[in-house]
C-alpha cells in the first residue's frame, strides 16, 4: 500500500520537474493527496480524484494523474482541473482559484461509459443469448516530435511535448511499414 | 443507491449534490453547505455501484449537465456544474 507521504513527495517533485507549484491550502491539498492514494488502492494507479475512473487502464490512461489535461490547463487557467497543480500566480495570491471547465474530450468519457453500459448488459444478457455488439475500442499509434524526436505509443499525441515542450501540433504519426520484397 | 442525508437549518430549498468522494472541490461545495446550515443529500459517486453511476449520469444529462463533480441540483430542476460558489449562493439565495 502506498502511503500518503510517498504521494506527496512524487507529487512535489513532480510540480518542481515542470516549474508548478502544489495547491498552497494545506486541507485542500491534503484532500486531493488522499484521493490519488485512496484511486491508487482501488485501481492500481493514481487517477484523477476529481474525475470517475473505470478501473480499465486503458480507457483511464488519460486521466492518471498528472492527466493529459494538466499543462495546457495550467497554462490557460492556471490550475489544473482538480487545482492539484498551480501556478506561481496563483500561489502568491495574484490570480485567485475558481473551478476551470472540464477538458477531457466527451468522447472519452463516453467510451468509459459505453464500456460500463457494455459490461451491464452483459450482466443482464449472461443467461439468456450473446448478442453481438460493436465494442468501444482504443486504437493507440506511435507519435513522434517533429521537433526533438521524442516518441510516444499512445492514443492522442500530447498537448504538450514533455521534452521541449512543442505543442501538439508538432507532432506527427510514424508510419510503420514493413517491407516483405527484400 | 446510498444518499446520505445532512440537516441544516436552512431547507427552503431541496439540495442533492453528487460528489466524488475523492476530490477536494466536492469536499469544499460540502463544506459550504454545511457551514451555512443548508440541509442537503449528498451522493458519493464512486463509491456508487456500475449500475447507479449510469442512472446518475443520466439524471444529470437530462437536466442539460455532464458528469462533472460536484454537481448540484436544487429544487429539482435548477443545475450547478462545479463549485461554483457565486452560483450556489443565488440560488439559495443566501
Ligand atoms: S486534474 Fe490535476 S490532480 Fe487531476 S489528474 Fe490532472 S493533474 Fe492530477
Amino acid at each position: 500500500m502506498i502511503s500518503l507521504e510517498k504521494v506527496r513527495q512524487r507529487a512535489e517533485s513532480d510540480a518542481k520537474t515542470y516549474g508548478y507549484y502544489l495547491n498552497p491550502d494545506p486541507e485542500f491539498l491534503n484532500d486531493l493527496l488522499e484521493g490519488l492514494r485512496k484511486n491508487e488502492e482501488r485501481y492500481g494507479y493514481p487517477s484523477c480524484p476529481c474525475r470517475v475512473a473505470t478501473g480499465n487502464l486503458e480507457l483511464d490512461r488519460d486521466i492518471i494523474c498528472p492527466c493529459d489535461y494538466r499543462d495546457p490547463d495550467v497554462a490557460e487557467f492556471g490550475t489544473c482541473y482538480c487545482a492539484l497543480y498551480v501556478r506561481k500566480d496563483v500561489v502568491e495570491g495574484k490570480t485567485s482559484l475558481m473551478p476551470i471547465p472540464e477538458r477531457r474530450p466527451l468522447e472519452k468519457q463516453a467510451r468509459a461509459y459505453a464500456v460500463t453500459a457494455e459490461k451491464i448488459a452483459e450482466k443482464a444478457a449472461a443467461t439468456t443469448a450473446k448478442t453481438e455488439q460493436p465494442r468501444s475500442e482504443v486504437r493507440k499509434k506511435l507519435w513522434y516530435c517533429r521537433q526533438c524526436g521524442y516518441v510516444v505509443y499512445r492514443e492522442d499525441p500530447p498537448y504538450v511535448c514533455p521534452i521541449c515542450k512543442a505543442k501538439r501540433e508538432m507532432f506527427a504519426e510514424i508510419a510503420v511499414r514493413i517491407d516483405l520484397a527484400g | 443507491m446510498n444518499v446520505v442525508k445532512v440537516a441544516g437549518k436552512n431547507n427552503k430549498h431541496k439540495v442533492l449534490v453528487y460528489a466524488l468522494s475523492t476530490c477536494a472541490w466536492c469536499k469544499m461545495a460540502k463544506k459550504f453547505l454545511k457551514d451555512n446550515d443548508i440541509e442537503y443529500e449528498y451522493v458519493d459517486v464512486d463509491l456508487c455501484s456500475q449500475e447507479d453511476h449510469e442512472k446518475i449520469r443520466n439524471d444529470i444529462e437530462k437536466r442539460g449537465g455532464h458528469a462533472s463533480f460536484p454537481t448540484l441540483i436544487i429544487d429539482d430542476k435548477k443545475l450547478i456544474t462545479g463549485f461554483r460558489k457565486d452560483l450556489i449562493k443565488e440560488a439559495l439565495e443566501l
